[in-house]
This record gives structure tokens, C-alpha cells and sequence, in this order.
């Protein structure tokens, strides 16, 4: 797929990638073999039909194959983008089974983004039909992806819908976390004004629990029901001494001043954001690499990433590390900072790594980093940014009595989102612990029929769901 | 659910740099405790988002009082916001209560701006039986705010200054060690203002073994625990001052942490006040022109 070189794109905030043209898009979708079995299907985790839009692209028939995969995802200019591919819906690709390499399996996220680039394009966009009110309300809580497809479905039968967020623009982690260069802002700008005009209400600047407790809203504002989609913002430290010093920042910090607040715009945004020269980024996720590659476009000389375990392990998609690679992030695998060590004015200057090797798996499935005693060594740095993971924020579950948490701090929800709480249901990283936007994408979707089968009077005879501990996040 | 505009209903000039606003926002009025902050913001695109404690609401208005001093970009834009404008970011209450119960005698010590959320605290402690000593302290006596109102509400008031320009020439520390060492010594003790301040006090305490508490205002981005930027360390421990705090027990907290994290990012600080004042200065220019009779109005 054609992108701006990264000696180029390191400068700027622009997307990475440019997309498919038509010609490059048909000749992708005609390597698909059409197979019967279709295992991609089977790796998507909202079973998109993906050979039937393969197909119609491949007969240059764009609005049918953005019909069919809008049957199953709700986000498809996101998900074409952000999905990791390589581990869903292309890694059991035939063709790329063949050819012993899933990556040269079809490129079934590439036109996912195709279809939805040129939908939009051509403004084809159509703003999905409202059924006739009934007078019923739902309250959203969150306005990340999960939270958004959520009011999208329960609007479509005709309840009204409220999304309440608690920061000052709508998106939740794809507006504040996800930088520009992999999805631009306009994208998940125009995904929340299709909710405006479906007639959903946003109402930003709320933190329910604080603005007003959850059960209020049931309680006094008369909801019908209620979707917790509040996500997992709660970042993880290592723990470490001299982790609080000054350029010290978790990715949420870092990521949110320049998505959010748009610090990268120097000289017309007012938050400030930590300009180092030497910086490092502690982990090996997306959010790693989304903050290692940040920080060279905002003036880093080098960026140095230190992951506990190897490449192999990492678990950022292959594209964003592959790109990181190119932008110039240096690698240091099989490290961990063990402390930082600051100057008289508090400011990080240096930090100390232990070495790590590979041990037995772990109950992940992966090789565990076993420390090697006595390695440690000095790396100069003057900015540090710490991407282990997040946990679940315990904000909402901490002020609402009653809506019980697993020992890992996700919210207890039944298979179709039902929480301990009657009519409150819930979804997305809240519930997954930090998982992708398409699984919070696909919970929201799943609450949201069971919120229109409660609304319909057909509920299930389920109160609220049981207390079960759902699997947590191994970050 | 009222979510309506958060209008300026009243805007008062306390001294050269302080300032008293009351906005309306019915909901956080409702809702806010005393020792709760906002979160605001001047620019709803480009804006900074700053945490302000709420030093006051009024149920029947709807509206919340936020007193604050001129020290930046954006308290600098909040100045110019008159009775009308609608704020385009607002958010909260946010942070823990004040834990509220009756010590005794409680000593509330205010310094500067640091005076006006802690008139909410006195106005708690009073509620619940409290015998309240408060110390306030200033730079000069213009500088003094509030003191009118704390006079209604506490039992005891001791008011001081740095330059002798009003009440006791002294440090907040002065009158606070002299409370101290009474018999009986008081229960508890609140301290509000600079963090140099606040340390000085949690010293003056510590040999006395009184409770002090403090009430942190860090850089913050979202207030809701997501960014970690709010953290210090208390004791071993680090805490997120918007969802753990404000207030910390002043004799656990590390304060040179916490005044070199506020440095944070001094330098684009000291850049933005200049691009305020050049903006400010080109409106005003704008202003005189447009009131300059024969001279073309700008459009
Ligand atoms: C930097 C980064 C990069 C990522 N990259 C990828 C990727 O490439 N591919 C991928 O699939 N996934 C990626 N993820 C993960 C993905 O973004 C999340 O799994 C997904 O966004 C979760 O969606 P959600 O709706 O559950 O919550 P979120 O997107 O977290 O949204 C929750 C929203 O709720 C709001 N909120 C929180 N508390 C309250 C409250 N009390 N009241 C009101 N509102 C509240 C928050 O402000 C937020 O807007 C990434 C995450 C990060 C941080
Ligand atoms: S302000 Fe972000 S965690 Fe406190």
C-alpha cells in the first residue's frame, strides 16, 4: 500500500499510509481464492462476510461491499486501520497459508479501508434510518467505540439515546490515544456526527459517578437503562524509584497532550508537551509504538524502546512495528528499567536496565522474561514514557454501589453485557480489561440488542447477571 | 437534568491578580462536597485544561464560585470572560471530599488564592461541631481575600502578613506553631496554598504529632485518573491527586517532588503568558481603534 517515506513522515502528523486506488484494490481482492471453508470469517471477531465484499470490490462493486461489511462492523474506516489483521481475520488466510506467510495473505483490513475511504469520498455515507420513537431512554457512558456503536443500535429502534463523556471531545481511546498519523481525527469525527444526526444527544464535560452517580440516572433522570463503556484508562507504572521525576510520563499523559489537546501544533495549542531529546518508551504494545513514534515527530533526536521480552512476543501489530522500524525507533529487546535517576532539579537523566532471557511460557502462552542478576547497565536519557498497559478505571464501579468488579477491577458482565445491576448493562475495555476496538465495538453491539430486547418488553427473566470471573488481560 | 451553558453570572476583581467568578452549572452545584475541584478550559479546540477548587455553590443559583489568581495563559483568558460568556469547558466536581467529622478544635490555615477553598472546609468542620482557628496569610493586605466571610464562620481568626502591611507581620507558620504548642493542642489542622507553604506547616506540626492535612493543586489533563500526570508520592506510595486526593496527609507527601513536577513544563509556560499578553495587546489596539471616532472599525 503506498505511504509517505519515513524520512518524510516523521515531520508531520499526516497519515501514514495513503490507501488503496481503485485499480490497486480490485487486483488485491482478486487474489482472495474465494474458498469455501473461509477461515478468515472465522478470525473476525464480528464475522464481517468478508469473501462476499472481497468479491464485490474485485467486481469494482465499492457500495455493495460497503453494504455487506456495515451488516456486521459499525467503524469499518477504524477497524480497516487499527485492527490487528495479522492475528484475526488474515492470519488463517489461505493464500497467505500457502505462501507460509500471513502477511501475504489478502490484505482484508486494506479494503476494509478502501471500501470505507471511498464511501466516504463520494459521500455516500448514508445516516442509518431511525425507527419511531417510543419514548424510551438510555443513558451511554463513554463515547469510546464501544460506547458509540452502542447508541447507534439502540437508536435505531427508536429509544432515546444520551452518550455522556467525560472529556471535552467524543471518541474515547481513538480520539485521545490513537495518534492522527494512523487515524485521523476527522475519521472518528464523522462516525460521531452520523450519532448527532440519528438524533443522538452528546453531552461532553459529564463524569457520571461524579457529575452525577450512575444510579441517578435511573433513578432520578429516569433512563430505562444504562451502558457502561468507560474503558480501561487507568495506566500502569512499573513501580520503580525515580518514577515520578520530571519527563516521566505514562502514554495516556503523553498521547493525550498531543492527540487531544494537540500539543504537536506548537504555537497554537496551550498544553505543553515534554520536547526530550533522548527519549525512551518502556513496553512493547501499540500504545508503545504509537508513543515511540509520537515522540520522534515532536523533536526527538532518538527514541530507544525497551521491551522485557523479544520481537517475537511483542504484541503491537506487525505494520506498527515494522513502521516504527523505518521512522527510526531503536529496539532494545530483553531489558527493563529497574530506576530512574534524576538531576538536583528533579528532571530524568539517566535510567538503569537489567537484562532479561526467555523462560518457560507463562499463562499467556507466552515466554516468560526471567531477570539475569548482575547485568544491570546506564542508558542517558531525558524523557522517559511508560507504555506497560492500562487497567480498568475504577471511577465509575468505585461510586456505584452494587456494580460488582473482578479481582482484575473489569466489570462483571454476562455474555450479553447485563452487569450486577438491573438495566445496566456494560462492555468494551471496561469489561475485556485493555483489549482492541473491535471487540469493545462488537460488545457494544451485543449489549445494545439485549438493551432493545429489555426495552421491548421481551427481556430475558435475568434480573442481573451472576458474579463470574471473566478471563483478565495479560497485558 | 439541567446540562445547560456554563454561564459567567458575576465576576469580581479581588486584588490586582485574584478574582472571584461565580458560573452557573446546577449540576455541580448539586453534587460538589467540600474540597472538590473543576476542571476547565478557555478554548474548547486549543485550550489547556487547569483544575480550579470550587470555593463555594449555591444550590438556589445553580451556580459555583471559583476564585483564582492570574498566573498563567489560561487564568489569564479566564479574567477576561464577563457575566454572559458561556465557558466552553467545564467539568466536575472532581477529587474525594473533604472527610468531614468533628476533631475538636481544628486549625484552618490559608495562604493566598489558598484561602478560598478553604472556606468551604471551615464552613464543613463548622457544620459538623468543629471549633475552627483559621490563619490567613497574605503578601500584603490587598492580597488578603475572604477574610470578611471566614470572620462569620470561625471562632477564632488570625490574619498575617508578609510585609506587615495588615494583622501580624509573620509567615503563616508564626501563628500556627504558637496554636501548636496550647493546651490542649488542637485536634487537626488544614493547610491551603503554595506548596512551600504547605510544607513549612506540615514541619511546623510534625513535632506536635497533629494531623495535618494538605490539599494539592498539580498539573492535571483529564481529572479522572486515565493520565497519571496528577501523581506525587505520599509515603511509599504513589497516588493520582484527582481521584486519590486532593488532600494527602501533609506529613507523608513529598513536596520537593511536587514543586519540581509543577516546573514540568515551565519554559512553554513562560512562552504561552507572552503569546497571551501580544494577543491581549492586539486587542486592546483593536478595541481603541473601533472606539476612535473616524477611524474604520475592524469588521
Ligand atoms: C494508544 C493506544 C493505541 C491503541 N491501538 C489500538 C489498535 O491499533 N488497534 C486496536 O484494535 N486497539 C487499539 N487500542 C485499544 C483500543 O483503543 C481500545 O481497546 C478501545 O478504544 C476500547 O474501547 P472502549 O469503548 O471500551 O473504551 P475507550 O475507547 O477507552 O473509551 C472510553 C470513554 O469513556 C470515557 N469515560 C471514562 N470514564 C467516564 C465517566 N466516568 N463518565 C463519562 N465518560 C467516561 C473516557 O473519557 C473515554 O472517552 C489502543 C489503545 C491505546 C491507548
Ligand atoms: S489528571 Fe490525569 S490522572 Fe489525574
Amino acid at each position: 500500500m503506498p505511504e509517505q517515506p519515513a524520512a518524510i513522515r516523521v515531520h508531520n502528523m499526516s497519515e501514514v499510509t495513503h490507501g488503496y486506488s481503485e485499480a490497486q484494490a480490485r487486483l488485491e481482492a482478486m487474489r482472495c481464492l474465494q474458498c469455501r471453508k473461509a477461515p478468515c470469517v472465522g478470525g473476525c471477531p464480528v464475522r464481517i462476510r468478508i469473501p462476499e465484499f472481497i468479491q464485490a470490490v474485485a467486481d469494482g462493486e465499492f457500495a455493495r461491499a460497503a453494504t455487506i461489511i456495515k451488516e456486521s462492523s459499525l467503524l469499518p474506516a477504524v477497524c480497516g486501520r487499527v485492527c490487528p489483521q495479522e492475528t484475526q481475520c488474515q492470519e488463517p488466510c489461505t493464500v497467505g497459508r500457502a505462501l507460509k506467510d500471513p502477511e501475504k495473505g489478502v490484505s482484508i483490513g486494506r479494503l476494509e479501508r478502501f471500501v470505507a475511504d471511498w464511501e466516504r469520498g463520494c459521500g455516500k455515507v448514508e445516516t442509518p434510518a431511525v425507527k419511531p420513537g417510543t419514548g424510551k431512554r438510555v443513558a451511554v457512558v463513554g463515547s469510546g467505540p464501544a460506547g458509540l456503536v452502542c447508541a447507534a443500535d439502540v437508536r435505531r429502534e427508536g429509544h432515546d439515546v444520551t452518550v455522556f463523556e467525560a472529556f471535552h471531545k467524543f471518541g474515547g481511546v481513538m480520539m485521545y490515544g490513537i495518534p492522527e498519523f494512523r487515524l485521523p481525527k476527522a475519521i472518528v469525527g464523522e462516525e460521531v456526527d452520523t450519532l448527532r444526526r440519528m438524533g443522538v444527544e452528546l453531552t461532553p464535560n459529564f463524569v457520571v459517578g461524579r457529575t452525577r452517580k450512575l444510579t441517578d440516572l435511573l433513578e432520578k433522570d429516569a433512563f430505562d437503562a444504562v451502558f457502561v463503556g468507560v474503558g480501561a484508562g487507568l495506566p500502569r507504572f512499573l513501580g520503580v524509584p525515580g518514577e515520578n521525576l520530571v519527563g516521566v510520563f505514562s502514554a495516556n499523559e503523553y498521547l493525550t497532550r498531543s492527540n487531544l489537546m494537540r500539543a504537536f501544533e506548537r504555537g497554537k495549542a496551550l498544553t505543553p508537551i515534554f520536547l526530550s531529546k533522548r527519549t525512551a518508551v518502556i513496553g512493547g504494545g501499540n500504545v508503545a509504538m504509537d508513543a515511540a513514534r509520537t515522540a520522534l515527530r515532536l523533536g526527538s533526536d532518538e527514541v530507544h524502546l525497551i521491551y522485557r521480552r523479544t520481537e517475537k512476543e511483542m504484541p503491537a501489530r506487525i505494520e506498527e512495528i515494522a513502521h516504527a522500524r523505518e521512522e527510526g525507533v531503536v529496539f532494545h529487546f530483553l531489558r527493563n528499567p529497574t530506576r530512574f535517576i534524576g538531576d538536583a532539579e528533579g528532571r530524568v537523566r539517566r535510567m538503569e536496565l537489567l537484562k532479561y532471557e526467555l523462560g518457560p511460557p507463562d499463562d499467556s502462552g507466552r515466554r516468560r522474561p526471567v531477570a539475569i542478576p548482575g547485568t544491570e547497565y546506564i542508558m542517558d536519557v531525558d524523557g522517559v514514557i511508560v507504555a506497560i498497559g492500562n487497567s480498568p478505571n475504577p471511577l465509575v464501579p468505585r461510586t456505584t454501589p452494587g456494580l460488582e468488579t473482578t479481582r482484575w477491577g473489569t466489570v462483571v458482565a454476562a455474555d450479553d453485557g447485563l452487569t450486577t445491576l438491573p438495566r445496566v448493562y456494560s462492555g468494551g475495555d471496561i469489561v475485556l480489561g485493555a483489549a482492541t476496538v473491535i471487540l469493545a465495538m462488537g460488545q457494544g453491539r451485543t449489549a445494545a440488542a439485549a438493551i432493545n430486547r429489555l426495552l421491548a418488553g421481551g427481556a430475558p427473566a435475568r434480573e442481573a447477571a451472576e458474579k463470574v470471573e471473566s478471563i483478565p488481560d495479560q497485558g | 437534568m439541567d446540562c445547560s451553558p456554563h454561564t459567567v453570572l458575576y465576576k469580581k476583581q479581588l486584588s490586582e491578580d485574584v478574582f472571584l467568578m461565580r458560573i452557573r452549572a446546577p449540576l455541580i452545584a448539586g453534587e460538589r462536597r467540600p474540597g472538590q475541584f473543576i476542571i476547565l478550559s478557555v478554548d474548547e479546540e486549543y485550550g489547556e485544561r487547569i483544575p480550579l477548587t470550587i470555593a463555594d455553590a449555591d444550590t438556589a443559583e445553580g451556580s459555583i464560585t471559583l476564585v483564582f489568581q492570574r498566573v498563567g495563559y489560561s487564568t489569564l483568558a479566564l479574567a477576561d470572560f464577563n457575566p454572559g460568556d458561556t465557558l466552553p469547558v467545564l467539568v466536575g466536581p472532581l477529587g474525594r471530599p473533604t472527610h468531614l467529622e468533628n476533631f475538636g478544635t481544628a486549625v484552618c490555615v490559608g495562604g493566598g488564592i489558598g484561602v478560598a477553598p478553604l472556606y468551604p472546609i471551615i464552613q464543613g468542620l463548622k457544620e459538623v461541631g468543629n471549633r475552627v482557628i483559621a490563619i490567613l496569610g497574605a503578601r500584603s493586605k490587598d492580597l488578603v481575600i475572604l477574610e470578611d466571610r471566614i470572620r462569620e464562620l470561625a471562632d477564632e481568626v488570625v490574619v498575617c502578613t508578609d510585609d506587615g502591611s495588615y494583622g501580624r507581620k509573620a509567615l503563616v507558620t508564626g501563628p500556627l506553631k504558637d496554636v501548636c504548642e496550647r493546651t490542649p493542642k488542637p485536634d487537626v489542622v488544614v493547610a491551603i496554598g503554595p506548596p512551600i507553604m504547605m510544607k513549612f506547616c506540615a514541619e511546623t506540626t510534625r513535632p506536635h504529632g497533629i494531623h495535618t492535612l494538605v490539599s494539592l493543586n498539580t498539573i492535571m489533563v483529564d481529572g479522572t485518573g486515565m493520565c497519571g500526570g496528577c501523581r506525587i508520592t505520599v509515603g511509599d506510595e504513589t497516588r493520582f491527586v484527582c481521584v486519590d486526593g486532593p488532600e494527602f496527609d501533609g506529613h507523608k507527601v513529598d513536596f520537593d517532588e511536587l514543586m519540581s513536577r509543577l516546573r514540568s513544563f515551565q519554559d512553554q509556560e513562560a512562552e504561552e503568558i507572552q503569546r497571551w499578553q501580544r494577543e491581549h495587546a492586539c486587542r486592546m489596539q483593536q478595541a481603541l481603534e473601533a472606539a476612535t471616532p473616524g477611524k474604520e472599525s475592524p469588521a
